[in-house]
C-alpha cells in the first residue's frame, strides 16, 4: 500500500510540476527562450493570494487574483526585459531573465520581509480512506485539476485559431508574421498562459504546505524546469509527461529513508543523464543548426 | 610605444600587485582593521572566481551556472585535507599545509570541471546552464547529506582559519597566477580558437579547431581556480557549509562576469573588486531584511546593463556612444584644432 | 589529345557513389565526381538540388547514407569536419560565417592555427616558442590578407566589413587552413557586378599562386562560364550532367532543369 500512495502522491506532485513545466515548454516553444523567472511567478502569485486572503478570506477569490495578477506581471516582463532582446544572443536573454529571477525574489522580500507567511487559509484538510489506505484530498483535487487543464490546453492548442497560430510561430516566427499572425500578440498570450498556470499551480503548492516566502518558486520552478527537458522542451505532451515522472521518482525517494536526503541529486542526475543520451526529451524533436 | 604595450599587457597585474603592497602595509602599519582585512580576502576570492568563470562565459560563450558547485568541491576537500594536515603540520597557519591544500582543492575540483566540460560538448546554451545549475546542486546535496564524519554534514566542516594578517596575501598571490594563467591563455593561438567557437562553431570546426579539447580545457582551467577560490575561502572561515555554495552563489560571480563586460578580463577583474567593495559598506549599512534591498539594485543593474548592451534596436545608439567611441570622437576633435592651429 | 593530357593530372577529389538520405528525401544521389589538380570545378544546379549538401557530406557536416570520397586517394568518408579540414579540404560558407567579433587579422590567424604549432603549455609560460609561433601567424595572415586586399582593414571587427570584403575574408581565412582543395558555396552571391569581377580575379589569382584545386557552387553564369572549366549539373541530387563548362551549359537536359520544360 506505501507504493501505491507514493505513487498517488507522486502523481500529484508531478501534476504540479507539469503545469509549472507548461509554462517553461510554450515559451521555449514559442519565445525560443529560457524563462529562468518563471518559478518566481508562482510565488508572485502566492504573495498575490496572500495579500487577498489579508482583505478577505476566500482562498477561490485569492486565486483568482492571483491568475490575473500573474498574468499581467508575465505580460510586463515579456515586455520589458524580453522583448527587446529579440534576437539577440540567447545568453544575454538567458542571463536577463536570471536578472529577474533574481528581481522578484529581492523585491518581494524587500517588501514582505524574510520571514515566511503561514497561508492556512488556502489548507484543504481531510483524508479520503479505503480501510488501510488513505490519500489527502488536496492530492486529489490537484490530480483532477491537472487533468482538467490538460484536456484544456491541448484542445486549446490544437483547435482554436490561437493556438493554431502559436503552433506557427513556434515553428517558423518569419514565416508566420508573413501569414498576418501578430508575432507580439502570440508571445504574449504564450507568457499569459504560462503565468496564470503557474498562479495556479503555487495554489496547490501552498494548499499542501501552506507557508509562503520569497523563494517559494525557486527549487520548483528548476525541477520543473527539468521535467520540461525530460519530456522534451517545446512539448506540450512532453511537459505533462515530464512533470508527472519527475513527481512520482520524487515522491518513490522520498518514500525511502535512506534515499530521500538524495532525492535532489536523483532528480537533477536525470536531468544530466536524459540530456546526454537524448537532448531532445523523451517527446521533444531535436533541430539541427542548418549549415 | 615599447612602455605603451608594456602598460596594455601588464597593466592589470601592476594594479593587482600595487594593490597587493598598499594593503601589506596597511596591515603592517596597523592603518587596516579586522574588517579590512577581512575585505582583502574577499575581493581576492571574488576576482579569482570572475576571471575565471569569465573565461567560460565572456571568452568560450558558455553560460555556467554552477561555478559555486566547483568552488564548494574545493572549499570541502581542500579544507578536509587542510584540517587533517594542519594538526601536524605546524598549526592552522601553516604555509606548506595552504600550499598543498590549494593544489589538490584546485585539481579535484577541475576534475570536476573536465567531467561537466564533457556534456558541453553535446549541448549548448540554456541547455548546458541547466547542466551546470544541476551539477552545483548535486555536489552541494551530496556533500551536505554524506555521513557527517566526512564533510560535516549539515552542521559544515571545521576547517583551520589562517592567520588574518597573511591570508590576503597568499589569497591575491592566487589571484596574480589565475590572471597569469587566464590572460596568456587568451591572448594566444588558443585564445583566438576559444572566441572562434563562442563567435561560429561551425566555423571554426571547419578551420580545423579541435572544439573538444577546447571546451574541455577552458572548463578544466576555470573550475581549477574556482577549487583555489573555495580552498582560500574555507581559510577564511572556521566552518564552511555547503548551503552557502547554491546556485544563487553561480549567479552573484555571474553577475561580475556580466557587469565587468563579457570578454574583458579587466572588466571582470574591476567588477568583482567593486561589487564586494559595494556590498561590504551596503552590509554595515543596511540590517535585516533591507540587507536585500542591495540585491535588488543589482538585479536592476544586470538587467538593465545586458538590455542596454545587446538589444538589437540599441544597436546605433551604442555604437555613437559608447566611451571608445566618445574618446576617439575628441581625439580627433584636438587633431583637428592641431592641424588648424599648424 | 586533351582528353590524354587531363588523365595524366593527378586525381584530388574523387566521390563515388555519395549518396545521402534525410528521412525518405534523397538529397544527394551516386554523385560521381573526378577534379584533377590545379582544377576549377564548377557545381551548378537549380535551389535544392542538393549542392550545399554536397559540401556538407565533402566537409564531413553530414555522413554519406551511402558511397566513399578521397582526398588525393585517401579515403576521408565518416571523417569529422575537423579532421576533413587537417587532411586539405578547406570551404567557405554560403551564409557567411565569420569569427564576427575577432578582428579580421584574428580570422584570418584561427585559419592558421594548425598550420603553426605551439601547445597549450608553451602559450601559458610564454615559452620562447610561443612569441616565435605568434610572429610567424603575423606574418602569414598579413600575407593572405593583401592577397585578398583586405590588409588595410586588419584591425576591423570582422562584423564590421563590407559584405563583399566578408566574402573574401571568408576564402581568405579558409585559405590559412593550407587546404589541397578549397570548396567556396556561393562566393559571389550578393555582390555587384564590380565585386564579382574582382572576386573572378582573385580566385584566378589564388589558384595560380597557390596550384590549389577549387570546387565552386554558384548561380551567377556569368562567373561560372567565365572560371570553370568542368561543371557537374545538380538536379533533385543527382548528377545531370558533368563535363567542360560550355557543353554542359548547352546540353538541353540542363536547359530543362534550369527553365523548365
Amino acid at each position: 500500500m506505501n507504493v501505491l500512495s507514493a505513487i498517488i502522491n507522486g502523481l500529484s506532485a508531478g501534476g504540479t510540476y507539469a503545469m509549472i513545466a507548461l509554462g517553461y515548454t510554450m515559451v521555449y516553444g514559442i519565445a525560443k527562450m529560457l524563462n529562468f523567472a518563471h518559478g518566481d511567478i508562482i510565488m508572485v502569485g502566492g504573495y498575490a493570494m496572500f495579500v487577498t486572503l489579508l482583505l478577505c478570506r476566500q482562498p477561490l477569490l485569492a486565486l483568482a487574483v492571483a491568475v490575473v495578477f500573474c498574468v499581467l506581471i508575465g505580460i510586463l516582463i515579456e515586455r520589458l526585459a524580453y522583448k527587446p532582446l529579440r534576437g539577440a544572443s540567447s545568453l544575454a536573454v538567458l542571463i536577463t531573465a536570471i536578472g529577474m529571477s533574481y528581481l522578484l525574489q529581492s523585491l518581494a522580500q524587500v517588501i514582505f520581509k524574510s520571514a515566511p507567511k503561514p497561508m492556512t487559509a488556502l489548507q484543504i484538510g481531510g483524508m479520503l480512506t479505503f480501510g488501510s489506505f488513505s490519500v489527502a484530498y488536496s492530492t486529489l483535487i490537484t490530480l483532477a485539476a491537472t487533468v482538467i487543464v490538460m484536456v484544456t490546453l491541448s484542445l486549446f492548442i490544437k483547435y482554436s485559431k490561437t493556438g493554431r497560430a502559436m503552433i506557427a510561430v513556434s515553428e517558423d516566427k518569419g514565416a508566420a508574421l508573413l501569414m498576418g499572425i501578430n508575432v507580439n500578440k502570440i508571445i504574449a498570450i504564450t507568457f499569459a498562459i504560462g503565468s496564470a498556470l503557474a498562479a495556479l499551480a503555487g495554489y496547490f503548492m501552498l494548499a499542501k504546505a501552506p507557508s509562503l516566502s520569497n523563494t517559494l518558486g525557486a527549487m520548483p520552478g528548476i525541477k520543473a524546469f527539468t521535467a520540461a527537458v525530460i519530456g522534451g522542451i517545446g512539448s506540450i505532451p512532453g511537459a505533462m509527461l515530464g512533470g508527472i515522472l519527475l513527481g512520482v521518482v520524487e515522491s518513490m525517494c522520498n518514500s525511502v529513508p535512506v534515499i530521500a536526503p538524495y532525492t535532489d541529486a536523483i532528480e537533477f542526475s536525470i536531468l544530466i543523464l536524459i540530456l546526454l543520451v537524448k537532448p531532445s526529451g523523451i517527446l521533444g524533436k531535436m533541430r539541427r543548426e542548418k549549415v | 610605444m615599447r612602455t605603451k604595450n608594456f602598460l596594455k599587457n601588464y597593466a592589470n597585474y601592476v594594479a593587482v600587485a600595487l594593490f597587493l603592497i598598499i594593503a601589506v602595509v596597511m596591515s603592517l602599519t596597523g592603518m587596516a582593521k579586522m574588517n579590512d582585512l577581512l575585505l582583502f580576502e574577499k575581493i581576492a576570492i571574488a576576482a579569482v572566481l570572475a576571471v575565471s568563470l569569465s573565461m567560460v562565459v565572456g571568452f568560450l560563450g558558455e553560460l555556467s551556472l554552477g561555478h559555486a558547485g566547483f568552488m564548494c568541491v574545493g572549499a570541502f576537500l581542500g579544507g578536509k585535507l587542510a584540517s587533517l594536515l594542519a594538526p601536524k603540520l605546524g598549526g592552522e597557519s601553516s604555509i606548506p599545509v595552504l600550499v598543498i591544500s590549494l593544489l589538490v582543492g584546485g585539481l579535484v575540483a577541475a576534475l570536476f570541471g573536465f567531467i561537466i566540460g564533457l556534456p558541453a560538448l553535446r549541448l549548448r546554451g540554456d541547455y548546458l546552464a541547466i547542466v551546470t545549475l544541476a551539477f552545483g546542486e548535486i555536489v552541494r546535496a551530496v556533500i551536505m547529506n554524506l555521513p557527517s564524519g566526512l564533510f560535516g554534514g549539515t552542521l559544515g566542516l571545521k576547517t583551520p582559519r589562517f592567520d588574518k594578517k597573511t591570508l590576503f596575501i597568499f589569497a591575491f598571490l592566487v589571484l596574480l597566477a589565475c590572471l597569469a594563467v587566464t590572460q596568456n591563455l587568451i591572448k594566444s593561438k588558443h585564445g583566438r580558437a576559444i572566441t572562434s567557437i563562442r563567435d561560429n562553431e561551425i566555423a571554426a570546426r571547419a578551420m580545423g579547431i579541435d572544439i573538444t579539447k577546447y571546451k574541455l580545457l577552458v572548463f578544466t582551467i576555470s573550475s581549477f581556480f574556482a577549487g583555489m577560490a573555495g580552498v582560500l575561502y574555507s581559510y577564511t572561515m572556521s566552518s564552511v557549509n555547503s548551503a552557502n555554495f547554491d546556485y544563487n552563489y553561480s549567479i552573484e560571480i555571474l553577475v561580475m562576469v556580466v557587469l565587468g563586460g563579457m570578454g574583458s578580463i579587466n572588466g571582470s577583474l574591476i567588477a568583482a573588486a567593486l561589487i564586494t567593495f559595494i556590498r561590504n559598506i551596503l552590509q554595515l549599512k543596511l540590517e535585516g531584511d533591507l540587507a536585500v534591498l542591495q540585491d535588488l539594485l543589482f538585479a536592476v543593474i544586470l538587467i538593465v546593463v545586458v538590455i542596454y548592451r545587446n538589444a538589437p534596436s540599441l544597436k546605433n545608439f551604442r555604437e555613437k556612444y559608447n566611451i571608445k567611441a566618445l574618446w576617439a570622437a575628441s581625439k580627433k576633435k584636438k587633431a583637428d584644432k592641431g592641424k588648424k592651429e599648424a | 589529345m586533351e582528353a590524354s593530357n587531363q588523365s595524366a593530372r593527378p586525381v584530388v577529389l574523387r566521390t563515388e557513389h555519395l549518396c545521402i538520405q534525410f528521412g525518405g528525401l534523397r538529397a544527394v544521389d551516386d554523385v560521381n565526381l573526378e577534379i584533377y589538380e590545379g582544377e576549377l570545378y564548377g557545381l551548378i544546379g537549380p535551389n535544392g538540388a542538393g549542392k550545399t549538401t554536397v559540401f556538407n557530406l565533402l566537409t564531413g557536416v553530414y555522413k554519406p547514407t551511402s558511397g566513399r570520397f578521397f582526398l588525393c586517394d585517401k579515403n576521408l568518408t565518416g571523417k569529422s569536419p575537423i579532421e576533413v579540414n587537417r587532411a586539405g579540404i578547406a570551404r567557405t560558407f554560403q551564409n557567411i560565417r565569420l569569427f564576427n567579433n575577432l578582428t579580421v587579422l584574428e580570422n584570418v590567424m584561427v585559419g592558421l592555427s594548425n598550420q603553426i604549432p605551439c601547445n597549450v603549455v608553451e602559450s601559458v609560460l610564454r615559452l620562447p616558442r610561443h612569441k616565435k609561433s605568434e610572429a610567424e601567424y603575423q606574418k602569414r595572415a598579413m600575407e593572405l590578407l593583401e592577397i585578398f586586399n583586405l590588409a588595410e582593414y586588419k584591425d576591423y571587427l570582422a562584423a564590421n566589413l563590407p559584405y563583399g570584403k566578408q566574402r573574401k575574408l571568408e576564402i581568405a581565412r579558409a585559405m590559412a587552413t593550407g587546404p589541397k582543395l578549397l570548396l567556396l558555396d556561393e562566393p559571389a552571391a550578393g555582390m555587384n557586378p564590380n565585386e564579382t569581377q574582382e572576386l573572378m580575379d582573385d580566385i584566378t589569382f589564388i589558384r595560380k599562386q597557390f596550384g590549389i584545386t577549387i570546387l565552386l557552387i554558384e548561380h551567377d553564369m556569368r562567373l561560372v562560364s567565365g572560371i570553370c572549366e568542368r561543371v557537374t549539373v545538380l538536379n533533385f541530387g543527382t548528377a545531370l550532367a558533368s563535363g567542360k563548362t560550355s557543353d554542359v551549359l548547352n546540353h538541353p537536359e540542363v536547359v530543362k532543369a534550369y527553365l523548365g520544360e
